[in-house]
């Protein structure tokens, strides 16, 4: 057993357990999208960003990837890491407008404006397809490919690969679920999750950057005004 | 794309694991100057490794292409210095007469043209590199001559307009008696004559003794990427240095440079161009 410090609070938990799994068995929150349970830990969203060690050399790190050290001091949220993890989300909300998951994730940690242009990427490159697919389904039919701003997921060739099954899987776990959510007739999409998802309620060029996820809406403010 | 050297490539460099995957891709990349779909899957299937793992490989090295590239390779530096100093004019005037962008290839197949971020000459930028050949301090106004220069091809140098081919006078490392042959002439300058031997054959070799050309006369004709045994005509020494070439791997050939106290290596496998001049307190 290894004794460790999670917001001040001595705990106990198992050696080789990750932060974000000790921080969660004791019931602090920690928000991922490129976690789950039965993939291995890849810490490419950073949301779970937590602040360790001690005045003045704390250091952020992404708890999913930090298994528990002895005596390990750990801010779940503090000042730090709500700035940081606010950052992130503006940037993937930046990336990922319509993403209902991370619409959901903004709205909770506050964010009522978006400062960054939206790029409508409808990927955050987590990686979570490409896990599922190798490690869950054994096929390894997508991956990643290229690198930089070019970098992308999909099969070798942007073809039907022969190892893909089509079981699915690959969108059902996407945190940016645009494949679900977009589908032709939403009645029959495979999560319904993304029914609510409204226009920006202002047809004005200069608003066309604004979304109704924020609440109250800066563009219905504006309009009022 | 034959199956069958793909085959061979992999047997050369493939030892019963997943090691030397990117020699491998190297290899075919210089082969074809491009590494084609079935190669990919060839490859993917003789080393056990799923198809995914590979392209992820052969599309993060920029080394590699997955489209066909052309004869001649035209890069153009866009880094820092040679940006500063109108490397983006000259890139928008290579794009405007070839009309190609960066990384794309003409429809006749003969020129690729690349945008790159540094090529390590600074000092002498905006460069230009053709096929392997710089061209330095480029301006708008020489972007003609160079594509005209890089579809004659540069292998046939003009002596005059560039500073770098410069005639080297050499002889046998182990006797010093000089390997020049006045008799004969290549480019203009006296040739270096040496023995060679190779497949049971065996026979005189003359090269240009100008440093950068690749001109040759011979006896026999050797056929191409053969790795062929030097000796010196004079003491019957082999030629033959501890180095390999860092190009392709064939051992080097070194001669030494009369009158400078350094010595010149040449690659010993016909066709390829690794050479380096090695002048030990000699500035160059």
């Amino acid at each position: 057993m290894i004794t460790l410090y999670l917001n001040g609070l001595e705990v106990s938990v198992e050696e080789g357990m990750t932060i974000l799994e000790a921080a969660r068995f004791m019931g602090f929150p920690i928000p991922t999208l490129c976690h789950q349970d039965g993939l291995s830990p890849y810490g490419a969203c950073r949301l779970c960003v937590v602040e360790i060690g001690e005045e003045p050399k704390t250091k952020l790190v992404s708890s999913c990837t930090y298994p528990v050290e002895e005596g390990l001091h750990v801010r779940t949220a503090s000042q730090r890491v709500m700035h940081a993890r606010r950052m992130i989300l503006e940037l993937l909300l930046g990336s990922c407008p319509q993403s209902k998951t991370i619409q959901d994730l903004a709205s909770m940690y506050n964010i009522r404006q978006q400062r960054f242009r939206q790029e409508y990427e409808n990927c955050i490159l987590c990686g979570l397809c490409v896990r599922m697919c190798e490690e869950q389904m054994m096929a390894k039919a997508i991956g990643f490919r290229s690198r930089g701003e070019n970098r992308s997921i999909g099969t070798p060739f942007d073809i039907q690969s022969e190892d893909c099954r089509r079981c699915g899987a690959c969108i059902y776990i996407c945190p940016a679920c645009q494949l679900r959510c977009t589908y032709t007739e939403p009645e029959r999409a495979i999560c319904g999750s993304c029914v609510n998802l409204s226009p920006p309620c202002l047809e004005k060029e200069e608003f066309k950057d604004m979304m109704c996820y924020m609440e109250p809406c800066v563009a219905c403010e504006i309009k009022k005004g | 794309m034959n199956p069958e050297h793909i085959q061979k490539i992999i047997e050369d460099h493939h030892n019963g694991n997943q090691t030397g995957l990117i020699s491998i891709l190297e290899e075919i990349q210089t082969k074809y100057s491009y590494l084609p779909e079935e190669a990919l899957k060839m490859v993917a299937q003789k080393l056990k490794c799923s198809l995914v793992d590979l392209y992820a490989v052969a599309t993060f090295y920029k080394a590699f292409s997955l489209k066909p590239r052309g004869k001649h390779l035209i890069s153009v530096c866009l880094g820092t210095a040679c940006h500063v100093r109108g490397g983006e004019r000259i890139a928008s005037e290579f794009q405007r007469q070839l009309g190609i962008k960066p990384g794309e290839t003409t429809s006749d197949n003969q020129i690729t043209l690349e945008a790159v971020n540094c090529l390590g000459a600074c000092a002498i930028g905006p460069i230009v590199v053709v096929d392997g050949h710089y061209f330095s301090n480029v301006t708008a106004q020489k972007v003609k001559e160079i594509i005209h220069k890089a579809r004659t091809g540069l292998d046939r140098v003009d002596i005059r307009s560039d500073e770098k081919i410069f005639p080297v006078e050499v002889s046998c490392p182990r006797c010093n008696h000089s390997l020049m042959d006045k008799n004969k002439y290549i480019d203009g300058y006296p040739s270096i004559r040496v023995t060679v031997s190779f497949n049971l054959k065996h026979g005189w070799l003359r090269l240009s003794c100008l440093y950068g050309s690749f001109s040759v006369d011979h006896e026999y004709e050797v056929p191409v990427d053969e790795i062929v045994n030097f000796f010196c005509p004079h003491c019957h020494a082999e030629l033959r240095s501890s180095s390999s070439c860092v190009e392709c791997g064939a051992p080097m050939v070194p001669l030494l440079v009369r009158g400078g106290g350094g010595t010149v290596q040449i690659c010993s496998r016909r066709g390829c161009k690794g050479h380096m001049l090695d002048l030990t307190g000699v500035n160059v």
